[in-house]
């Protein structure tokens, strides 16, 4: 099958290329022109834009607060679905499938339902405006997604591995951090890719929790409009920073990518 | 495989409880507590029963919002799932090539999402735009601002090319998981590429094709960040999905009982989408034998 449809398989890739290189090439582009350049169709070129960025401590905070909160998240979601995950994986308990189910049916809620209760609840205890509030907020989405591929990564190893510890004498805590951890750490990654996937590129509630203090980038950037019009080449080149920690993070685990994909649960 | 019975096993469950109890069910109770009440102020409230959810139901801008999620959904999910699964079969299952067409079909996922909505900004805007532009150069008068018509396309495309890739990977994943024989087999009984495909591929990706679906369907339903930045919900509200104009509702008005029924109903809907879907998925399954 590969011979006759290989060529068709190249024309499909190379299409699929170019429509999704198309628009973050006008991107670059744009970043790399002053706002004149872009509003008058002329050609530039041009670094003004990136330094603005650094050298404005709006914009460099904003990418310290979202790195921060997206941080804290990871830490959170990944400490508290590993026990998680090895109780599901390992043993029966009372309710655990509905657990389970309910757990993933957390992923459904849209994050617009929780606009109003969170900005009060975290306001009640004094997170509001803080990186921590997001990192928590966010954890609504990462924690249930976490449980569920880092369950299917330790479903894949056999259980001999577990009870080959129990007759060598080591003790369950020793068992799991120096064992069983460094056995699963590509689904580590993976689960560190998603949690960083969908914490880093939410809007809605990064927006509703936090004021002037922790102020994430992906606000910052919707609060460009400035008395002169949209200053499309500094917010174009802002996109292009955005993009950065992303391909940091898939490069790191694109080894693992293929089955983190399918959650682990294909060998 | 059997796992042992082990109640104690709750004690590793318990800082997730703890967790999805601050982050989502308080949360939630208090959502379903608004929903049924007029609040004035912080002690002056009323027990109001189903009222705001009968109201809500008879809102036709709700209903309005409503139909063109599910159009949103329906397309998207139309479009999303081929055109995935196509490009997870070009995919060359080995070589050097392979983890750098994986990366980079990944980049998009890792977008923030406004800067999605940014990035197609820029690239359709008639002025400033390569796409608007080149539109336009074809004859064709193009602006995602004035006309519904474009602003949809201008949302379809910009959802294809963000979400797709998740699609082709889940796919491609389930692709590499199925054994080498089971093709040679099939070539041996002179199957062209779309017989392999529709009985050797399809059925062995049913698992992965499932979690693309829900995952698809859930995320699509949700839909808020990238239309905010593109259309803002307009021209007029031709694209103004639930969560806008629930978050319109909520932020904008603080109405917070209608706005409190609303997100109660959202969620069901949302729930009853992904359950609808799963047990269709496991009937069928079942007959198939």
């Amino acid at each position: 099958m590969r011979g006759a449809s290989s060529k068709m398989a190249i024309w499909v890739l190379g299409l699929y290329g170019l429509y999704l290189a198309a628009p973050v090439y006008w991107l670059l582009r744009l970043a790399l022109q002053s706002n004149q350049a872009i509003l008058s169709g002329e050609r530039d070129f041009t670094l003004a834009n990136f330094a603005e960025i650094f050298s404005n401590p709006v914009w460099y905070q904003g990418f310290a607060n979202s790195l921060t909160y997206v941080a804290i998240n990871t830490v959170i979601s990944v400490s508290v679905a590993l026990p998680a995950a090895y109780a599901f994986s390992r043993y029966r308990f009372l309710g655990d499938r509905h657990l389970f189910f309910w757990l993933l049916s957390n992923r459904m809620a849209p994050p617009a339902v929780f606009l109003l209760p969170f900005f009060q609840l975290y306001s009640a205890v004094g997170l509001f405006d803080t990186p921590l509030a997001v990192a928590l907020a966010h954890c609504l989405f990462t924690v249930p997604l976490s449980v569920w591929i880092l369950e299917g990564f330790m479903s894949a190893v056999p259980r001999s591995l577990d009870e080959m510890a129990r007759i060598d004498g080591h003790s369950l805590p020793y068992f799991f951090f120096r064992i069983f951890l460094p056995t699963i750490r590509g689904g580590i990654g993976v689960t560190v890719f998603f949690c960083f996937m969908f914490s880093w590129v939410e809007l809605l509630l990064a927006r509703t929790l936090t004021g002037s203090e922790a102020k994430p980038i992906v606000v910052v950037m919707t609060r460009t409009v400035s008395a002169s019009g949209i200053d499309w080449g500094v917010l174009a080149a802002a996109g292009v920073l955005t993009i950065l920690p992303g391909l940091a993070v898939v490069w790191f685990v694109r080894r693992h990518l293929v089955k983190g994909f399918a959650l682990g649960r294909v060998s | 495989m059997n796992r042992p019975q082990n109640n104690r096993a709750w004690l590793g469950v318990l800082p997730v409880l703890l967790i999805v109890a601050f982050s989502a069910v308080i949360p939630l109770m208090t959502v379903v507590n608004y929903s049924v009440q007029d609040i004035f102020d912080v002690n002056t409230r009323l027990f109001v029963g189903f009222d705001w959810y009968r109201e809500t139901l008879r809102d036709p801008r709700f209903l309005d919002a409503l139909l063109r999620q599910l159009g949103f959904s329906a397309l998207v999910l139309a479009i999303e799932l081929p055109l995935g699964i196509l490009v997870a079969r070009a995919i060359p299952r080995e070589g050097r090539w392979v983890g750098l067409i994986l990366v980079l079909l990944a980049i998009p996922l890792l977008i923030p999402w406004n800067v999605v909505g940014t990035i197609w900004q820029l690239f359709a805007r008639p002025d400033i735009g390569l796409f608007g532009q080149l539109v336009n150069g074809l004859g064709i008068e193009f602006n995602y601002t004035a006309e519904p018509l474009h602003a949809w396309v201008t949302l379809i495309m910009m959802d294809v090319w963000h979400w797709t890739s998740l699609v082709a990977l889940l796919a491609f994943s389930g692709l590499t998981a199925i054994p080498a024989a089971c093709y040679q087999a099939a070539v041996m009984d002179g199957a062209g590429s779309w017989q392999v495909f529709r009985h050797v591929e399809l059925p062995r990706l049913t698992a992965v094709l499932v979690i693309a679906v829900l995952l698809r369907l859930m995320d699509s339903f949700m839909i808020y960040t990238e239309p905010f930045v593109l259309t803002g919900g307009g021209p007029g509200n031709s694209t103004t999905f639930l969560s806008q104009y629930l978050t319109s509702m909520a932020v904008g008005q603080f109405d917070l009982g209608p706005a409190a029924a609303f997100s109660v109903l959202y969620f069901l809907a949302v729930l009853l989408l992904c359950w609808l879907f799963y047990t269709s998925v496991i009937a069928s399954d079942g007959e198939r034998g």
